[in-house]
């Protein structure tokens, strides 16, 4: 066989190695604009006079507003709809990382910039990868770490382009990002090759790339979780009147329990039937592949533990007496298993998922 | 299991209005100790007063989320501990290294975790609470689809999403311009007095009933497909001879399901016409293959031969059975002649790889010849075959490729008794060298042993005959499964995953619109929203509907009339403007 066919383009390959550790320098540049950015705000009023919490509740009741206006003439407004909260304790929203310091705000914006750019090369570390085998760049550990990353990366991003409110995040998903790609170069390396015959199959796009995109979601909810398990902390300590611990003014800034709980319910239970299909399409790929769609193969087992662990905690987290803490426990429970799945099986426990060298 | 809303607001009114609109399940309120009804209640409890409290436990939330849990927590030990079903060798490997672990562990069933009673017993709990659940609310569910949506409560401001004013139009007209446009968003609406009421969403709660009866379909699917199935594994050398029926007895080794009967096994078979391999030549993967199928010739019912070709995650399918592709190594075709001249046998001898380089190792057995003078004598070979030949001075001949590059069979043989006519089941590719009955053929005192290449011929001494090797072919073992139940296994599937989606994001909302004569004569109009907290969607889905009956009532400019504005203004209004 001609070694250029079968083989690899090793310029391509090379090329994305230093797109990796580009990106990697960049996101670190990143990393140290968001503590700026936490720095600053940290000595902004907001921050210092975190206890200051307005408790405003949503609840009021007005009913027609009649304003005046030139000529005296008076023009209705619509009504308005008044909205009653359901369980959040009525307090709103931190500021922000930057808690409305100019000088941090302004880190924040670089944070987010580099941000971008950093994506950007780490998006064309992971096409060169692709481009140097001609195929689908997730066919070993390295390569399925580096796109969750940039999958991670890119979820954040679409959602702070939506002008969704997501920027508290930024920190640690960059934090996160950071670890993901250390472990990837460090650990679980490879160099750029073809792959196994029974990795041979467009089921490799499919179940890879939907395990990966679920891996990064899941990874921006347990983020929101462990956030609003601090939050949540701060929030009762606050009502008990001594929020004075060593991070609240961290706490302070960070959006309101009820809208961390919120988020992350939003993205689990977004993205908890895609992990579903990622099961059902490893499923249909085992059955062509091993002869038996389901055969409690380690990876197949701790991906059925997760499932049922993310399934207990959309159960819960419905369920009156397990909503909230209890419910964010069993999320992290989840996102644990799908660690140990990755990490831990991969690595420690020989199945028939582990090709292509760690 | 009770279906009160707990997302919604806690006032009377609104539980009332709110039950059954959250499709998610929900903890039921513990009974009081000491009333008299639970089993702390004392010993007034008959049987069927325990049956009672032993299936309301079971069908509650928080048991089927405890056995949820467990389920998943019973799942760990199967993925640590080797498996019989998967890995009998590493199990028998547990069993000899750990005399005291191992005996408990096959007690508690560690082996076969997925076949054992405590994890059985977990998921058929499991699925009866499940029944107990689902059954109850599908019923209840049908009931809401042939009744109407519940009507306005009472203190429509008591809902998340409210808003209300005072106008001049008739209240027929208000509630006739909300009931349009309510039926062009697709709502189901049912007059009341003086009000209206809206629903939308039901397929939020048809998704969460078709998911949970779907796990049912998929549970009966693998008990199916377990119970009835069969897999095997069969090497086939190249050529005729070597050719599969599926036949109980043709497989290499078989497992099936409880309830497998071989009179029920369908009609076919295959002969292996070609197997082509190719491997990567460089790199750090150097030698593993990067592409392997087998060209084979294959009849089923109609007993007819077609071709095709099986490749890795391609299997063949005949009959309800598929055949896969799973492993292949090379098979020596030899020629062996006895002390008469005759030949004695003469075919493929297929031999296991022991490397990724497929270093590999097999015996020949020729259990009918005879020697020089026409006095029956078995002869056995034994032999190492390496693809690609390097001679390592320490390890001996080894293989550094997988491909034919440069091929050499290593024999050595034996003559005497074989020891297969004991009638016992032998291994085909072990010889009995121990046996006293079995003589290894030797030159001065040394054993006999002879590097060959395709053409060569060892002749064995004493005129005891001869062996010649023809040409090195490639074998490839075939995993024949029939499993039924995959189409049911597979439909499951997917209603599963279409009405997850549809329980996760269809929100179930209610809209409530109530026009009176107030006490000035003028029309007071209410309208109030009800949806999932997750959701802002509900309010802003009223504010919609308040923009299009507003435009048809207008407001009527003067000071408030309405009996719930008597709250003043506060600063959440301006920033609302």
């Amino acid at each position: 066989m001609i070694d250029i066919a079968a083989g690899v383009n090793e310029q391509f390959a090379n090329l994305s190695n230093y797109l990796v550790y580009s990106a990697m320098a960049v996101y670190t540049l990143a990393f140290l604009a968001h503590i700026a950015e936490w720095t600053f705000g940290s000595r902004s009023k907001v921050a210092r006079s975190s206890a200051a919490l307005p408790a405003g509740s949503g609840t009021s009741a007005p009913a027609v507003k009649v304003t005046k206006r030139g000529g005296g003439t008076a023009v209705l407004e619509r009504p308005k709809v008044v909205t009653r909260g359901g369980d959040d304790r009525g307090i709103e929203d931190g500021k922000g990382a930057a808690g409305g310091d100019e000088q941090g705000e302004l880190y924040g914006r670089i944070a987010i910039s580099l941000t971008v750019l950093a994506f950007a090369l780490h998006f064309g570390a992971v096409v060169f990868r692709g481009l140097s085998v001609d195929r689908a760049p997730w066919g070993n550990m390295y390569e399925f770490s580096v796109t969750l990353g940039l999958v991670a990366v890119a979820a954040y991003l679409v959602l702070l382009a939506l002008g969704r409110s997501v920027r508290w995040i930024g920190l640690f998903l960059v934090t996160a990002v950071l670890l993901d790609l250390g472990l990837a170069v460090s650990v679980l390396y490879t160099s750029s090759d073809q792959l196994v015959p029974a990795l041979h199959s467009y089921w490799l796009w499919i179940h890879v790339s939907c395990a990966i995109i679920c891996g990064a979601i899941f990874h921006l909810g347990a983020v929101a979780t462990i956030l609003y398990l601090f939050r949540d902390r701060y929030e009762v300590a606050l009502a008990a009147g001594r929020a004075n611990g060593r991070f609240a003014s961290v706490w302070a800034r960070l959006p309101a329990a009820a809208t961390l709980d919120k988020f992350a319910y939003r993205i689990n239970a977004a993205v908890f039937p895609l992990w579903t299909f990622t099961i059902m399409a490893g499923s249909i790929w085992a059955e062509s592949a091993w002869g038996r769609y389901w055969g409690w193969d380690p990876t197949e087992t701790w991906s059925f533990i997760t499932w049922v662990a993310y399934a207990c905690y959309l159960h819960a987290r419905a369920t009156a007496g397990w909503k909230g803490r209890k419910a964010a426990y069993l999320a992290l429970i989840g996102f644990a298993c799908f660690l140990f799945n990755y990490y831990g099986v991969n690595v420690f426990i020989v199945g028939k998922h582990s090709y292509a060298g760690v | 299991m009770s279906t009160t809303d707990t997302d919604a607001p806690d006032s009377g009114a609104s539980d009332a209005a709110a039950r059954a609109l959250s499709t998610a399940p929900v903890e039921e309120a513990e009974p009081e100790s000491g009333s008299g009804d639970g089993p702390a209640g004392g010993p007034r409890l008959g049987v069927l007063g325990w049956a009672r409290w032993f299936w309301r436990q079971l069908t509650s939330m928080r048991v089927a989320l405890i056995l949820l849990f467990l389920l998943s927590l019973a799942a760990i030990p199967g993925s640590i501990i080797p498996q019989t079903s998967t890995n009998p060798v590493k199990v028998s490997d547990f069993l000899k290294s750990h005399s005291v672990l191992g005996p408990v562990y096959t007690k508690l069933g560690l082996f076969h975790v997925y076949s054992s009673v405590w994890f059985s017993a977990i998921y058929i709990l499991l699925f009866v609470s499940l029944a107990g659940c689902i059954l109850p609310r599908s019923w209840q569910f049908i009931g809401q689809l042939r009744g109407n949506p519940p009507r306005a409560p009472r203190k429509l401001d008591r809902m998340p999403a409210y808003a209300t004013w005072v106008t001049d139009a008739a209240p027929d007209d208000v509630l006739t311009a909300a009931r349009g446009t309510l039926r062009r968003r697709r709502y189901r609406v049912a007059p009341g007095e003086g009000s209206l009421a809206a629903e939308k969403g039901y397929l939020r709660e048809a998704g969460n009933l078709v998911f949970h009866i779907a796990l049912f379909g998929l549970l009966i699917a693998f008990a199916w497909g377990t119970l009835w199935k069969s897999d095997g594994t069969k090497l086939v050398v190249p050529g005729p001879a070597g050719g599969f029926t599926n036949n109980q007895t043709q497989y290499d080794d078989l497992s099936h399901g409880a309830l497998f009967n071989p009179d029920d096994m369908a009609h076919f078979g295959l002969t292996l016409d070609d197997f082509h391999a190719a491997y990567q030549t460089s790199g750090p993967t150097k030698g593993t293959p990067t592409t392997f199928y087998a060209d084979v010739t294959y009849f089923g019912a109609d007993n007819k031969d077609h071709k095709t070709r099986i490749r890795v995650n391609d299997p063949l399918n005949i009959e309800g059975n598929k055949i896969y592709l799973t492993s292949h190594g090379y098979a020596m075709n030899v020629t062996v002649k006895d002390g008469k001249g005759n030949v004695a046998y003469s075919g493929p001898v297929p031999f296991l790889p022991e490397d990724g380089n497929l270093t590999s190792q097999g015996v020949i057995k020729v259990p009918d010849a005879v020697d020089s003078k026409g006095k029956p004598e078995q002869l056995g070979f034994a032999g190492l075959f390496t693809p690609t030949t390097t001679i390592d001075p320490v390890m001996g001949p080894q293989s550094t490729f997988p491909a034919l590059k440069n091929p050499t069979l290593f024999l050595t043989a034996y003559y005497g008794d074989l020891g297969m006519d004991a009638g016992l089941p032998q291994n085909v590719y072990v010889l009995d060298t121990a046996s006293k009955n079995l003589h290894q053929f030797t030159v001065g005192g040394q054993p006999l042993k002879m590097p060959m290449v395709v053409g060569d011929t060892l002749k064995l001494p004493n005129g005891a005959g001869s062996i010649t090797l023809d040409g090195v072919s490639q074998w490839a073992d075939f995993e024949i499964v029939h499993q039924p139940g995959i189409d049911l296994a597979l439909g499951s599937a997917l209603a599963m995953l279409v009405g997850l989606a549809a329980s996760l994001f269809i929100q179930r909302r209610r809209i409530w619109v109530r026009a009176l004569p107030g006490a000035d004569g003028r029309t007071v109009v209410e309208l109030a929203g009800l949806g999932r907290t997750e959701s802002p969607k509900a309010a802003e889905e009223l504010a919609r509907l308040v923009d299009v009956v507003h435009a048809q009532a207008p407001s009527v400019p003067e000071e408030p009339a309405s009996p719930s504005t008597t709250a003043p203004e506060d600063s959440s209004d301006k920033e609302h403007a």
